[in-house]
Formats: C-alpha cells, structure tokens, sequence
C-alpha cells in the first residue's frame, strides 16, 4: 500500500486543526480494503467493516475508503449520511438504543427515552460528557411482544417502565 | 452429546425474542444443572416457537410426549430437572401448552398452519442435519433430476404464490419474466429487509429455519436460469446474519451452493449482503442500488428488475417469506398450496401480532380467516382488557381498519380494500387507550423522516403533512387543516414515485376516514378522547383524595410536583411534561388526567 504514508500525513495534519478523535490509525483499514478489492459495489460492506473497527467513520477513513474505491470522497460521504447505521461522530462507552417501532410506540417509548434523557442529562443522538454513554433512537428492533425495549450496547431489555430502566442504567 | 438418544430431550428458544426475555441465561442454568447432576437431557437449541408473549420457552420430551413450558427462568430450572425430568412428574403450573395440559393459549395455536413456520422452534437453525431430517433439501434434488425450469415456473403459478413483501405480485409470473428476459447473468435476490416497523417475521424465519430461504433461492435460480444470488439483510438483525453464514457455510460444503450443484450442471452462489439502515430499500429498485453500493435511491420501472436490475441484469427479487414456502410447494405440489387462502389469496400468511394484544407473536394462518379470529382467537383480545380500537396493518405503507371491519378476510384484495394493505404482515392491535392522530402522527414522522428525497411530494409533501399532525396534536390547528391534510395526502399519493411516498399517506387517510370524531375533537374541542396528545392533557391532584404521601413528588422527572408531607401536593402546570408518571405511581388513585 504505498498510499498509506501520504494519507497518515494527511491525517496528522488534520490532528492539529481538530483535537481529540484525530488519531486515526489508518493501517487498520488495510486488511478491510484488501478483502473487497476485487469486489463490485462494497463500498457499504467497506464502511460497515470500518465502522466495526472505529466504532464510527473519521474524515480520513472515509477518505481513504474512496481512494480505494475509485470514488470522489464526496460520494461516499453521500453514501455514509444516507444510511442510518452509519456515525461520523465517535460514541460513547456503552450505546443505548431505544427502541421507537410502532409496537413500542403504543407501550410507551417516548417515555422509555424521556427517562434516560432525564437520568443522562443528554438528549437523543448525544453523548454523556464522560463519554460512558451514546443514546440513540431506533425504527424496530423486532422484539415487538416485549415492548417498550432497549439495547445497550448487544444486550437487549424488554418490558421496560420507568423505573426498570433507572436500575438498568444504573448497572452500567 | 450422548452416542444414544437421551432418554429427555429439551429445547430451548434462542430467537431475538427469547434472547432479550433473557433464554440464554436459563440456556446456561440449563447446562449447569445437567452437568452437575448428570441427568440423561438431550440440550438442544431452536429458533423462534411463535409465543413471543411467553418468552423464555423451553420444550421438554420424552415418551410420554412432549410439553412447552413457559416464562421460564433460571431458577425454574432446577426444578423442572427435578420434577419433570428426573421423578417423571411435569411442573403442570408452568406448562403453557401440551397434550394433556388444555390452557387458555391453547387457541393462541388451534388456528394456526405451518408451512412458512414448519420447521422454527423445532429445528436447531445452525445444525444443516436438523433441516435435512425435515425433508429440507430435498425439493432441490428433486426440481435439479426430474424437473424443468419451466415445470417449476408452472408449478408455482398454479399454485397461487403472490409477493408477500407487501404488494402481493404473483411469484410465478415474475419468475417467468426473469426467465424470459435477454441478458446474462441473471440474479437472485432475497429481500430481508424487513424495515417496517412492528414486523419481524422475516427476522424469525431467518433466524429460526435460514435453510428454507436458502433452498427457495436455489429453486428460483434454477428455475429463471441465474447464477448468482444476493441476501439483502438488515444490519439491526444480527443474530439472523450470524445464522445465515453459518447456513450458507454448511450448504455449501454440503454441495448444495455452489458450482455443478449435485451433478446436475446448475452453478448457484449466494452472497450475504448487510442493508444499512434504510426503509426505502424495501423497494426493489432501491435495494438494487444499495446493493450495487449506491444510495438507496428508486428509480422509475420500467424497465422492471427482470428486465434491467442488477448491474443492468435480469435480476427476479423476492421476499424471505416467499422464497420459505418454495421448498413447500414443490414437495407437497400446487394443488395443496392453493386448496388453502381465497380465491385469488393462496397458502398462508404470517403475521407479526403486537401492540395492545395479549398474545403477542407470530402466527402463521390460511389466507381467508378474519381479523377477528387473529385479533380475539388467537390474539386473546387486548392485554389492557380495553375493547379493541382497530388494528393497524401493513406498517407505515398501510392503516388502521376500525372494529367495525373486524370480519373483513385477510386476503390481499379484501385489505386493500378498508384502506390497509396486507403489507409484510405487521398487524398492531391498537385498544381505546390509543390515540389515532398520534398514531397517524407517529407514521408520518416516520415516512418522512425515511423519504429519500427524490421526489418533492414526498420528501416535503410528508413534512408539510406532519406539521399539520403536530398543529392538530398540540391544540394549535387552522381552520381548514383536517381537509388540507387530506388533500395533501392524495396528492403524495400521486406524485410519488415508489411505494414509500405512494403509500405514505395511508395511515392518514385511513384514520381521517374512520375516526373523523377524533381529529374534529383535538381540533373544535382541543381534546384528546383517548388522552395522549400532552399538549392537551391537564394533570391535577384532588386534595380530597391525595394523602401527601410523596411519591409522586419522588417520581416526578421535572419536579414539577411540590407539598409538604402528609398534605395535599399540586403541580405546577408550567412545569409538568404530562408524562403521567405520577399518575401511575399514585397508590391512592388522587391524580387525574384528563
């Protein structure tokens, strides 16, 4: 990969203009890259497989994936903001996602998160300021019969009320 | 695992559902207790049995038959070992359903045919033997020796097998026109992304029985002549992409996927494909720009996917649901598929019931029975033991039929027909407790938010329409509103081009048509009948009846609840959320909301 010291540069230096996530270290993108190289349309299985890596997708990984995809940067980012699964911003230690389907919708979701926002002191899409946790929304996570439901991070809980969700949170 | 079959056999549901009602742990009970003292257990792990409402479920069989128990947790366990197992004697309290043991959940099953859900929560989904013993793989040798391409085209339009996606296309006919269309390669894709909200039987059926799907495709490759296929899978739906690897994995080296499949000539290879989170990808032209790694954007048909899809190939897309009952059909002919359903409605549908039902879970009925029999039968009512409202069918593309229309067929026409559509099979029962402009409100968020914004009625149109939702919500409408919305409405419907926006408009116009009164009330009265919308609740105390107890001063997440102990609190009304916390926290029935 002789591309890779001319974008390591490029990310150092955009480690001086933004602090914090910059540190970005690119060659955990060769082994992704090499596996779809010879492959059509894997840009979304590329960014997917970045996203493990990363836990979101930094400007230059994004910009790196469009190198090796023959793509305008522009592009992928295009492809990146228009799926939900994909975050241009790091997240939190643990992710909370709440579920808003319509079988939730009807069993109280809305108050699911209200809770969380008010025990967090966060709103939706945002982190906690020590970086513990990310509270996100989701459409349906297909546990319908257990509604309200919400995942932290792989675990899922069902049949949640107020008060259940403050001592889960808790144990985190 | 024992050389010779154990004298009990137990099954443990390891579908999403029974993993977040917490089945694993009971799994791990389960495997200590047996280890420990050494009882003679066959464990055996399965997907999804349908009774999502009784999760954990475990089946436990020996020779006197078998019983399914219910709500089971870790420490049920050990007694059930005890009890059932090792004394011979079942835990009949805990027992759901099982020969012997008549239970009110009974009918939730009386009702119900199996052929999409034959074989989930009875086989282990990562064991390929399992589903062989099933007679899977066993239509593909068969259609591969002995049958034509075109005998197997034939014999899925005879037997009546419409899209069950949503829009219900007959799968022969697109068969044929992948078959007939020039061009090579040609591809098959399966459609599992399932995306709308409050279904989730392609997830069951994925995680539960992934061979099925798997052999449908084979079928259909060979029968419309491609040589690749494609599983599009919802990225939120992790445990049914670790089920198909592994499936695809172990049919493979079994010599069912890949090149010169069984000596017959026929290369088929399936790859996996993880959608990403976008609803619009449901339609088909836009899952085929997803898949080609492009924005999920549709595109105007014609030219059809059979014609002009994949990388400009003959490409034929169906759905999980689909492709699970090809094995069926061929094995058991055309003739039995099509002696079940209506007239133009064949076989069976699965639904996904939830919402305010008691019963929540997937069940499997012949085309033809009623929401009625789904709703009460089977559903066993409301779980709040409020009437029925209506049912909310076909997810944000469909409506909401009132109970007046509860004897209507479940028929692809005869749903059509009140407004719905049969939609993938999400079916919410909705009680008197839900409000229908918060319902319609909630769908319109939704739609709007996944438009993709191609075409203008759709991508403002939706936002227009729920900005009046909102007004209406929040006691805030225009004169005029009511009927702009519901001329808004058909116009997305007209000027949009796919199914997303073309649809959109139907949880609004199905409500406004059927509950009229409650849009009239939020908007003449500024009143919620079902007392939903907040911004029309008033939340008070009645100091006759409040004892100062400070609970709900404790509850309340904005303090906006004050009083000194053991005297009559009040809210402050500038403060309160009208979130009703305190309203269920109050041991003395002293709060109202109305």
């Amino acid at each position: 990969m002789g591309k890779k010291s001319s974008s390591g540069a490029a990310s150092k230096r955009r480690s001086k203009k933004q602090p914090g996530p910059a540190e970005v270290d690119l060659g955990l993108l060769n082994p992704i890259l090499d596996k779809y190289q010879d492959e059509r349309g894997a840009i979304i299985p590329m960014l997917q497989e970045a996203q493990g890596v990363y836990g979101y997708l930094p400007r230059s990984v994004i910009e790196r994936i469009a190198e090796a995809g023959g793509a305008a940067p522009s592009q992928v980012y295009g492809i990146a903001t228009f799926y939900a699964q994909f975050r241009l911003q790091p997240v939190g230690q643990h992710v909370i996602r709440v579920c808003h389907g319509t079988a939730c919708h009807v069993n109280g979701a809305e108050r699911i998160s209200e809770t969380i926002e008010n025990v967090l002191g966060i709103k939706e899409g945002a982190t906690t300021p020590d970086g513990k946790f990310t509270l996100l929304t989701v459409v349906c996570l297909g546990c319908c019969s257990l509604a309200p439901v919400m995942m932290i991070n792989e675990e899922t809980y069902g049949r949640l009320t107020a008060n259940k969700v403050k001592t889960i949170l808790k144990s985190y | 695992m024992n050389t010779k079959a154990a004298a009990t056999t137990i099954k443990v549901g390891l579908g999403s559902c029974g993993v977040a009602a917490g089945a694993r742990k009971v799994l791990e009970a389960l495997e200590q207790e047996i280890k420990g003292n050494g009882a003679d257990v066959d464990l055996k792990v399965t997907g999804c049995i349908g009774m999502c409402f009784r999760e954990p479920l475990i089946e436990v069989s020996n020779t006197n038959g078998s019983v399914i128990y219910g709500d089971v947790t870790p420490d049920r366990v050990p007694v059930i070992l005890e009890e059932h197992v090792k004394q011979g004697k079942p835990v009949a309290k805990w027992i759901v359903h099982g020969e012997g043991y008549p239970r009110p959940d009974d009918s939730f099953l009386a009702k119900q045919y199996r052929i999409v859900l034959r074989n989930c929560g009875i086989i282990d989904p990562e064991n390929i033997d399992e589903y062989i013993q099933r007679n899977g793989y066993s239509a593909l040798p068969t259609v591969l020796r002995d049958w034509s391409p075109e005998r197997v085209i034939d014999t899925i339009t005879r037997s009546g097998l419409r899209g069950r996606g949503g829009a219900g296309f007959p799968t022969g006919q697109k068969w044929s026109f992948t078959r007939r269309a020039v061009g090579t390669p040609k591809y098959v894709v399966c459609n599992g992304d399932e995306g709308d909200p409050g279904a989730f039987m392609d997830r069951s059926v994925l995680e539960s029985d992934p061979h099925a799907v798997i052999e449908g495709m084979l079928i259909a490759g060979y029968a419309i002549g491609a040589s690749e296929g494609f599983m599009y899978v919802r990225a939120e739906y992790p445990l049914a992409i670790h089920r198909l690897n592994i499936a695809l994995d172990q049919s493979r080296k079994r010599g069912y996927i890949g090149k010169n499949i069984l000596g017959s000539g026929y290369s088929f290879d399936i790859k996996l494909k993880q959608g990403a989170g976008a609803f619009v990808c449901g339609e088909e032209t836009a899952l085929i720009a997803s898949v080609e790694g492009r924005r999920g954007m549709p595109r105007l048909r014609p030219p059809f996917p059979a014609v002009s899809g994949l990388w400009g190939k003959p490409t034929n897309i169906n759905n999980v649901e689909t492709f699970a009952n090809v094995p069926w059909i061929i094995l058991n002919g055309a003739e039995a598929f099509a002696a079940l359903g209506t007239e133009k409605s064949k076989g069976t549908k699965v639904f996904a019931l939830a919402g305010k039902t008691a019963r929540g879970g997937l069940v499997e009925v012949p085309m033809g029975i009623t929401l009625r029999e789904i709703v009460n039968d089977i559903g066993g009512g409301t779980i709040t033991g409020r009437p029925v409202k209506a049912v909310q069918m076909g997810g944000p593309s469909g409506g909401c039929i009132p109970t007046s229309l509860m004897d209507t067929k479940v028929d692809y026409e005869e749903v059509t027909r009140t407004g719905a559509i049969m939609g993938s099979g999400g079916m919410i029962v909705l009680d008197e407790s839900t409000c229908m402009v918060d319902v319609a409100k909630f769908f319109l968020n939704f739609t709007q938010r996944e438009s993709c914004g191609k075409c203008t009625f759709c991508r403002i149109g939706t936002r227009r329409m729920l900005e009046i939702l909102t007004r209406i919500s929040e006691g805030k409408s225009r004169p005029g509103d009511v009927d702009l919305l519901g001329d808004l409405a058909q116009k997305v419907k007209l000027a949009s081009l796919c199914g997303l926006g073309q649809t959109a408009p139907n949880p609004v116009l199905t409500t406004l048509r059927y509950f009229r009164d409650e849009y009239d009330a939020h908007v003449n009265e500024k009143r919620c009948p079902a007392v939903v919308c907040r911004a029309l609740l008033t939340v008070e105390i009645d100091p006759e009846k409040c004892t100062g107890c400070g609970a709900c001063k404790r509850a309340c997440p904005v303090s906006a609840i004050s009083g000194e102990k053991k005297k009559p609190h009040t809210i402050d009304p500038a403060v309160c959320t009208r979130c009703k916390i305190c309203y269920e926290t109050c041991k003395f029935d002293a709060i109202s909301v109305r």
